[in-house]
């Protein structure tokens, strides 16, 4: 078991979680993106936590999945309102905000 | 009690948050739980002056203080100091909150944001009773800025319509002014005093020495800047008046009880930072003296020429405020303190009094009142009290606590303060007895029915009536019990605060003072009232128009000096048309052709162009980056992301 295994499983993850939040155009498939990059982070603490016998690491990550969960909540309820305002969820049509 | 006295900010809080989520299901819509609260705080305030009375003397304050958390060895933490001064605050806030309270279930009734109303008005008394049990300036600052998020929700509370809004946004902001100058003095005195946020601390270095003088008056200013903000001393004593928009009950709370006497209160808890900044006891001039004296005569002004009814009061309380801060800058530390005490009960019952009228006419205008006093007996006499213990005649509340002002101010070698005093004396007697006669005398010139407001209303201020008449007798010459529960001590620090003889030459001329105002103005109003009578009865109708007249003396006097004086007219008129015109033209010319020269090139071409440089470059600015601003969520996150990657790179090649 190496350290390094455990990284690069991160960071494949998190290469993932940023290709889906740059190329989806479905907003519920970005926020799936973002729970991966999250993941890759907590795989990344429970490693380091693990490797150097320090449960920190694994406090973290249970603060970070806490987190998350808000942060979905939150995000699913502002797509719902947008779906029901719009009938459409598309990332790409959503730039009222143009400057 | 006493060591037990967080309970009493935490019951309106727990009030606060029951009214918000459960309140409007509740069979009086939330505001049976606000009086329960409230009449328990106060209970609980009361236990707490018994058991402080009765400590053995000297009492000891107590102190407790628990760490939240601690950053860099700084520890911050939250706690109470309860000595003398915050239990008789405890106890006015709690008293006048439950009068308030109670009086708004008739005054709020069937307001279409009923509960609302009541869980404000429990977060507020509650913010107070934080402020005031505090042990440290950060807590305090919180209670500080929380009375002020909710003096803004209550001024606002009818938004509906744009002026209240406004009202409700200019307390706040002007309030904020301040604010800046409290933040700024608390970090300054935190670092002078070792780091450390404790009140009593502070109050012992700046008495022994261990902050030097230089930044104890910087520190003592910038906390000054917002005591000036959140008590409307001039000139920041503008959002007051304003504030009047919001509910009476609320003014009320406002002026007697929160909020603005919330900056009177951090110069009393903080008074060793003040005394010792402001050098006062070298007698002499200082800022704080001399902001309150300027408040009282200007405040004091404009309340004679106001029609609404609250904004009379308003600016009274101004005025009343600014004796305060006048005392504290001149020593009297326990004349200011007791003159909170007693103003708090007879502002507090004239508010409500006034809320009464308001309730019975539909108008805040004295002008559409007059003659209530047949309709509303009760009102008539309550406000009638007030009055009278507001304008400081003998034995009323505000005899005692206004003589002592003058007396500190008298004693302690401020000459120019106590003339001050007087003139306010003077002038407070008067603009009463303008309002009192406005509202009561006369005949009834509004429209509609007045009535007698419901018992709900009348009760708090039966109540409030008997400390407005008995709360002065607390600390009158021969019982003086009142300074000793609340005198300020400092551990470690000899006695500072001086006290002084009654003096009844003093005291008698206030009471003449303020007696002569009275009959200056009734004299005044009183003639008026003729005035009124004349247009009615044919007889007196000619001798009225006599009078107006001034008895045709003019017409004769005319009639003979139009044979000599015209002609006198005409040789004047020439000389000042040749002569004295060519002068004046000339010089006004010469201004002109400068101030054209002026205009063109100093203010067209350096200003002009120096203001519109600026404007131009930020437009241009702004239309290069808003092509950044697509609105695509994922353009963002993709410059975010390269800028990390970029950052990651710069991170591992230079290290």
């Amino acid at each position: 078991m190496y350290l390094n295994q455990f990284l690069l499983l991160a960071a494949v993850l998190f290469c993932l979680g940023v290709y889906g939040v740059l190329s989806r155009k479905n907003a519920v498939l970005v926020l799936m993106s973002i729970e991966l990059m999250l993941n890759a982070v907590n795989i990344n603490l429970i490693a380091f936590g693990a490797f150097r016998d320090n449960v920190i690491g694994q406090v973290f990550s249970l603060f970070v999945i806490a987190i998350a969960a808000a942060e979905v909540g939150v995000g699913l309820a502002i797509v719902l309102l947008i779906f029901r305002n719009r009938a459409d969820i598309d990332l790409d049509e959503l730039a009222q905000m143009k400057g | 009690m006493l060591d037990n006295a967080w309970l009493i900010p935490l019951i309106p809080a727990v009030s606060f948050v029951i009214i918000l989520f459960f309140g409007s299901r509740l069979p009086k819509k939330g505001a049976e739980v606000g009086i329960l609260s409230l009449g328990a705080a106060f209970v609980l305030s009361l236990l707490c002056a018994v058991e402080w009375i009765g400590k053995h003397v000297p009492r000891h304050p107590v102190h407790r203080h628990t760490t939240w958390f601690e950053i860099g060895g700084v520890d911050i933490g939250v706690g109470m100091f309860v000595d003398g001064l915050t239990v008789m605050m405890l106890v006015v806030v709690t008293f006048i909150s439950l009068m308030v309270h109670v009086y708004s279930t008739g005054y709020m009734h069937g307001d279409r944001r009923y509960t609302y109303f009541f869980a404000a008005l429990s977060l507020f008394t509650s913010a107070m009773l934080l402020l005031v049990v505090a042990d440290n300036t950060l807590q305090l600052m919180i209670g500080w800025e929380l009375v002020g998020l909710c003096s803004f929700m209550l001024i606002g509370h009818w938004w509906e319509e744009g002026v209240n809004s406004s009202a409700a946004i200019k307390a706040f902001i002007t309030t904020r002014t301040g604010d800046i100058g409290l933040m700024t003095g608390i970090i300054v005195l935190f670092f002078a005093a070792g780091s450390n946020f404790d009140i009593e601390h502070l109050n012992h270095e700046a008495l022994t020495g261990g902050i030097g003088h230089g930044t104890l008056l910087v520190g003592a200013g910038l906390l000054f800047l917002g005591v000036m903000g959140k008590s409307a001393q001039f000139p920041l004593h503008v959002w007051l008046p304003d504030a009047m928009a919001g509910p009476t009950p609320v003014s009320a709370l406002i002026h007697a009880a929160t909020m603005v006497v919330a900056g009177v209160y951090l110069v009393a808890r903080l008074y060793g930072v003040f005394f010792s900044g402001f050098s006062i006891e070298a007698g002499g001039i200082n800022l704080m003296a001399v902001i309150g004296a300027m408040t009282v005569i200007i405040a004091a002004l404009l309340a004679f020429v106001q029609d609404d009814v609250k904004k009379v009061l308003a600016y009274s309380t101004v005025s009343q405020l600014g004796y305060m801060i006048m005392a504290l800058g001149v020593g009297a530390w326990t004349a200011a303190v007791f003159h909170l005490f007693t103003h708090a009960f007879f502002k507090a019952l004239l508010f409500l009094g006034s809320g009464s009228l308001i309730h019975a006419v539909h108008t805040n205008n004295m002008s559409e009142m007059g003659g209530l006093r047949k309709h509303m007996p009760t009102t008539f006499w309550t406000f009638m009290i007030g009055s009278v213990a507001l304008a400081g005649i003998f034995p009323l509340a505000g005899f005692w606590s206004k003589d002592e002002i003058l007396l500190g101010a008298l004693e302690d070698g401020f000459p120019i303060m106590l003339v001050v005093g007087l003139m306010g004396a003077f002038m407070t007697a008067a603009y009463m007895t303008r309002a009192c006669y406005l509202i009561f005398a006369g005949e009834y010139r509004g429209h509609g029915h007045p009535h007698e407001s419901p018992p709900s209303m009348a009760w708090p201020l039966r109540i409030l009536a008997v400390p407005a008449v008995l709360a002065g007798l607390l600390n009158a010459p021969g019982i003086g019990l009142f300074h000793g529960w609340v005198e300020f001590e400092v551990e470690g620090v000899p006695h500072f605060l001086e006290l002084h003889e009654f003096n009844p030459v003093l005291a008698g001329g206030s009471l003449v003072v303020a007696l002569l105002g009275i009959a200056a103005a009734s004299a005044y109003y009183y003639r008026g009232a003729l005035n009124g009578l004349g247009t009615r009865v044919p007889i007196l109708m000619t001798v009225h128009r006599t009078i107006v007249n001034k008895y045709y003396l003019d017409h004769l006097f005319l009639g003979i000096i139009r044979g000599i004086q015209y002609p006198l007219a005409k040789a004047a008129y020439w000389v000042n048309q040749n002569i004295l015109d060519g002068v004046v033209n000339g010089v006004g010319k010469a201004a002109q052709r400068t101030a054209q020269v002026t205009y063109d090139v100093i203010d067209q071409r350096v200003i002009d162009g120096a203001v519109n440089g600026a404007g131009l470059s930020a437009d241009e600015g702004g239309s290069i980056l808003r092509r950044l601003q697509t609105g695509r969520v994922q353009q963002y996150a993709a410059l975010l992301f390269g800028a990390v990657a970029v950052l990651a790179m710069g991170l591992v090649a230079f290290t």
